[in-house]
């Protein structure tokens, strides 16, 4: 068991657990946010009932740790593959052999952290640690404006970006745990096609209709 | 055709190597690449444009090749940024001119990852390669009387895949071209295939550790799943077996 954490495939396991476990968890994300079209009393009732629930208290901080696992293991790997190949090659086309979104993994999963910190200070911090005068529903409404036309376009970037991580996410976290054959590929891949739109576009709806129906 | 060829040139694994610019002429759409290197190494020979290289035998581009018929895997080069050109499932040698045009530029490198040190010009010593296999990719044989052929009942889908992985040339496209320098699917085709097959099932858990053991410890990357290397596969063995090795791995780790 000594080697088996340290291995390029441990690693990658850890990769795959923890991905998995912050796909299931953008799905509890995405369904409460999509309340937000049922009105703000069932919104601010569920989002009292996330912020007072003992089970999300214990969730929470394995939450936080899923995140930074992920974070701290990929810059690892990063680090040891360009290693792997000291010196470039001066010319690469991979366009025929592989997706855009599976080479850059990376990059994505760095502006995914940026965004990660800027929602945080928008929505986490101001509800945990300030003391916010209005409900919940008031301020992700207020945020979604006219005014911060800004934040609208940086949350629908951010879900574009999401999206496209999670397309190769999904199908990459089974196989490399080994749940995959030829048939099961085509099927992951489909899943995974599925669930990174609904992610995406479910997350990018939110802010284009508050902005929306604002102008109308 | 009249090409411009843009080539790696490097006199030994020691020294500072740098892209070279040729040009070759009236080359026949016909020809394979290798043939088309052929020409120009005649050419550079001819030319003897410098008289030491000459007397060392040293002028021309040297790269690796030998069956010539796609089934060796010696030739391997990275050709406009792909293993062995643009065309899939195939070697260098069996990659035809036709595929370029005329007044080309293209782009010729060795593979490049670190385990994979250069030799001279595009050779490569692939060793590594080796010295994975020797860690574990055999089956041992006892000494005895000799089984009977097909005594052993394997089941077709097994076989069938089996051979699949065996398929594997060893040819070290999949490193070139991974964005990692991963030799998952080389590792995974050896593994996969002796863990489909009986007799290859009573070393699987010992096997499998200590290949990936060795392909680490080579300083091979780790795999991505991008799947770039089944493409540039000439043997176009499948990723699949890539997760059948992870599948093998973590059960012998788990169980150890």
């Amino acid at each position: 068991m000594s080697t088996f954490l340290t291995s390029s495939i441990g690693k990658k396991l850890i990769m795959s657990i923890s991905g998995l476990f912050l796909i299931a968890f953008l799905c509890v994300h995405l369904t409460l946010n999509l309340l937000l079209f049922a009105g703000a009393d069932i919104y601010n009732a569920a989002a009292g009932f996330m912020g007072s629930n003992i089970i999300m208290k214990i969730i929470e901080p394995v939450l936080g740790a899923g995140f930074i696992i992920h974070i701290i293991y990929s810059i690892i790997l990063w680090f040891q593959n360009q290693k792997a190949r000291p010196v470039k090659y001066k010319m690469v086309d991979q366009s025929e052999s592989s997706t855009w979104s599976s080479r850059n993994m990376i990059v994505l999963g760095i502006l995914i952290v940026a965004f990660l910190a800027i929602h945080l200070v928008n929505f986490f911090y101001k509800i945990k640690f300030t003391d916010i005068k209005v409900t919940e529903y008031q301020l992700v409404t207020g945020m979604f404006t006219q005014e911060y036309w800004y934040i609208v376009v940086i949350y629908v970037v951010g879900a574009i970006f999401l999206g496209l991580h999670l397309y190769h996410a999904f199908q990459s976290a089974f196989q490399t745990l080994g749940l995959n054959n030829s048939i099961w590929r085509k099927r992951w891949d489909v899943i995974g096609l599925i669930y990174s739109l609904i992610i995406g576009l479910g997350f990018a709806i939110i802010p284009l209709y508050f902005l929306v129906k604002e102008l109308i | 055709m009249d090409l411009t060829l843009k080539i790696w040139r490097q006199k030994d694994s020691k020294s500072k190597g740098k892209f070279e610019t040729y040009q070759v002429t009236g080359i026949s759409p016909d020809c394979s690449f290798l043939e088309m290197l052929d020409q120009l190494n005649e050419k550079l020979i001819s030319e003897q444009k410098d008289p030491v290289a000459f007397a060392r035998g040293d002028c021309g581009v040297s790269f690796d090749h030998d069956c010539r018929e796609g089934i060796c895997g010696m030739c391997g080069m990275f050709i406009n940024g792909r293993a062995h050109g643009a065309d899939t499932g195939i070697t260098t040698c069996q990659l035809h001119m036709r595929r370029f045009k005329d007044k080309d530029t293209i782009v010729v490198e060795p593979w490049r990852a670190k385990p994979f040190p250069i030799i001279k010009d595009l050779v490569v010593d692939r060793s590594a390669f080796d010295q994975i296999i020797q860690a574990g990719g055999y089956v041992n044989v006892n000494t005895g009387g000799v089984p009977d052929a097909n005594c052993i009942p394997i089941p077709k889908p097994n076989a069938d895949e089996a051979m699949d992985a065996a398929a594997c040339i060893g040819c070290g496209a999949c490193v070139a071209t991974c964005k990692n320098a991963s030799a998952m699917l080389f590792v995974a085709a050896k593994v996969s295939q002796l863990a489909l097959l009986p007799q290859g099932k009573v070393e699987a858990k010992e096997r499998v550790q200590k290949m990936v053991a060795k392909m680490d410890e080579l300083g091979f990357g780790s795999c991505t799943n991008t799947g770039a290397c089944e493409v540039e596969c000439p043997k176009s063995v499948s990723i699949s077996h890539i997760a059948r090795m992870n599948r093998e791995y973590l059960c012998a780790k788990l169980s150890s």
